[in-house]
């Protein structure tokens, strides 16, 4: 770890930021999305899911490009931002945070909503006639009940928007401190030639990932067998 | 009949649900227990579903005790209505207690008419307050939902063949505490259910339901004796008579039991005089003869007069009998051969004596006597029964 200069560890607290945020954000966004997804049964849930999962589709340079098409000077994100006095939303981190919400958003609401959807209409019709009402209900009832897909959610959101990078090299600007990520730096190595640096930054993540994807699956089996 | 009366349930739903048209109409009194009967698919939790506003029919009516919970311009949401809903699968919320789950719907200032402890040694839950519902049998879940139901405080409490989803084992061990439930408690109580022997142990009222129609509503006795309605001509024929204790007989271990128009005597442990008893009286388990057996095996023969005659298949007639002598008392049924009809040469009308072979006890208002010290109600207080 002592190959990593200090621009990897503003970078990696950079990183965090933006992953933590975009969690955060996915939880507030997505969770209710998600829910009106699973219950409702109109046309429309159907279309906002799939516009929701074009990113897993798409190459992030596609989203990039349209969302740096929104962010920059003359789209809304230019307007949003001349409101407090910059230019533009695209090159900030604030534009990150939008580009990795919505590349982050499907992999959030596709567990959340499955979560919703298995649990059926029975324990929220059983809170009803216990006197909840429906936002009492969601919170005590269905919340908890999908626990499970909302944390699995939450952490995958959370590991996509750490290992971003296709629209952050679209949309970050690559400045330093400001938008350059792990991932971007990671690029940057390897165009420079600089493999040690390169094979430590991707060796951490690689372990990250692992333990990612190791703790969701010890989480889905823990929780399957309590709830069995 | 859309109007709301102070001391009845008052229903009407029409129109079509999923393409499943339904004309449901019926107004029983809002005490006791009120069964709604009839076969596997026929509306019947449509229905409920309806009265608990879980399913939103437009130009439905529901008022429970005059209050109003649906008519064409209000409509309560669930959650709005004062019900205890026991869904057919006890539903119980994996993610709370035994205890959580009880208490998720009771109001938070603590005096309440239904109290907690009450409810919990109703219903034998003390246990398994501390469990999670993952560890309860299938009976034991069905109670604790019991209880949940209860705890809410509900006006009218709704259970949806809350044994349906249980093994035979499991019914036999739920089934008294539904028959403890009304006399315990002064709350008015909708039982669906297609099986009429459940039915026949506490129902008061009965709502009987054909292909998503109500075909007739009233006093539970008094559709099982109607001639005009299936019950009283199928071949489980049989009429549920409140009786009262009268005495016991301590020499031959006989209850004396009084019926209008009749004097039982049943062999069964003694019970204290006043107490009100439920018997079960099968239209196969009743003979008719033209005069009073001189010297027989039977000691429940009475004096009858017979109201109707039913053709069931080709062999065999069942007999509306009223007790007492002139006919005044109680309506039983009586199921005969056709051969002993003609050779008997009866007729609606006739004055005859009635026999009753058998009668089955089907639950007391209190355990009986001689159990009260042991704290437990026997395993299984039904089916006492008396031979010839």
């Amino acid at each position: 770890m002592d190959g990593f200069s200090p621009e990897i560890w503003e970078s990696l607290e950079l990183t965090v930021e933006l992953a933590s945020l975009t969690t955060v954000i996915l939880l507030v966004l997505g969770t209710p999305l998600a829910w009106w997804i699973a219950r409702s049964k109109s046309l429309w849930a159907e279309a906002v899911a799939t516009i929701i999962a074009l990113p897993l589709v798409l190459p992030p340079t596609v989203i990039g490009f349209y969302l740096l098409a929104l962010l920059g000077p003359n789209g809304p994100g230019g307007l949003l931002a001349s409101l407090w006095g910059g230019a533009t939303l695209a090159f900030t981190f604030t534009g990150l945070v939008v580009g990795s919400v919505l590349s982050a958003l499907p992999l959030m609401v596709q567990p959340i909503r499955n979560a919703f959807a298995a649990m059926g209409d029975r324990p929220l019709e059983v809170a009803a006639t216990l006197r909840a009402s429906p936002l009492y209900a969601f919170f005590t009832v269905a919340l908890p009940v999908a626990r499970t897909g909302v944390l699995t959610g939450a952490m995958l959101g959370f590991a996509h928007a750490i290992g971003t990078f296709g629209i952050v090299l679209m949309i970050g600007g690559n400045i330093p401190g400001r938008t350059k990520v792990l991932s971007a730096y990671l690029f940057d190595y390897v165009q420079a030639s600089r493999w040690r640096e390169a094979s430590w930054l991707a060796g951490a993540m690689v372990m990250f990932a692992f333990a990612v994807i190791l703790t969701l699956t010890l989480i889905d089996k823990y929780s399957g067998r309590r709830s069995r | 009949m859309r109007i709301a009366t102070p001391g009845r349930i008052d229903v009407a739903f029409s129109g079509s649900i999923a393409g499943f048209s339904r004309d449901t109409q019926f107004s029983v009194p809002a005490k006791g227990v009120t069964a709604i009967f009839g076969p596997p698919g026929c509306g019947k939790t449509t229905l409920a579903r309806c009265i608990a506003g879980l399913e939103p029919l437009p130009n439905g009516f529901c008022a429970i005790d005059g209050e109003v919970w649906q008519d064409r311009t209000t409509f309560r949401p669930p959650h709005l209505r004062p019900i205890g809903y026991v869904f057919q699968e006890p539903s119980l919320f994996p993610h709370l207690s035994v205890r959580r789950n009880l208490l998720y719907g009771a109001p938070k200032p603590k005096p309440t008419p239904i109290a907690f402890d009450e409810v919990v040694e109703l219903l034998e839950i003390a246990p398994l307050l501390d469990r999670s519902p993952s560890h309860l049998s299938g009976g034991e879940r069905q109670r604790v939902a019991m209880g949940r139901a209860l705890l809410s405080q509900p006006r009218l409490l709704v259970m949806d063949e809350p044994l349906g989803a249980l093994d035979r084992c499991a019914r036999r061990e739920i089934l008294p505490f539904i028959e403890r439930l009304p006399e315990k408690l002064a709350l008015p109580m909708i039982y669906i259910g297609h099986d009429m022997a459940e039915i026949e142990h506490f129902a008061d009222y009965l709502v009987m339901m054909e292909r998503g129609v109500v075909t007739a509503a009233g006093p539970l006795q008094v559709l099982q004796r109607d001639p005009a309605l299936p019950l009283a001509a199928s071949r489980e024929a049989a009429v549920s008579l409140d009786a009262v204790v009268s005495g016991y007989d301590g020499r031959y271990g006989l209850l004396i039991l009084r019926l209008k128009g009749a004097r039982l005597l049943v062999p069964a442990p003694p019970f204290a005089p006043g107490v009100h008893q439920r018997l079960r009286i099968g239209a196969s388990d009743v003979s008719v003869a033209r005069e009073a057996p001189r010297a027989g095996s039977m000691i429940n023969v009475f004096p009858a007069r017979i109201r109707a005659c039913l053709p069931l298949g080709a062999a065999e007639i069942t007999l509306v009998l009223a007790l007492g002598t002139g006919g005044s008392g109680t309506e039983i049924l009586a199921r005969i051969t056709r051969f002993s009809f003609d050779s008997l040469g009866l007729k609606d009308g006739m004055d005859v004596f009635a026999q009753l072979k058998h009668v089955s006890l089907l639950s007391a208002s209190e355990p009986p006597l001689q159990i009260v010290t042991t704290s437990r109600p026997a395993a299984d207080p039904g089916q006492a029964s008396a031979a010839a």
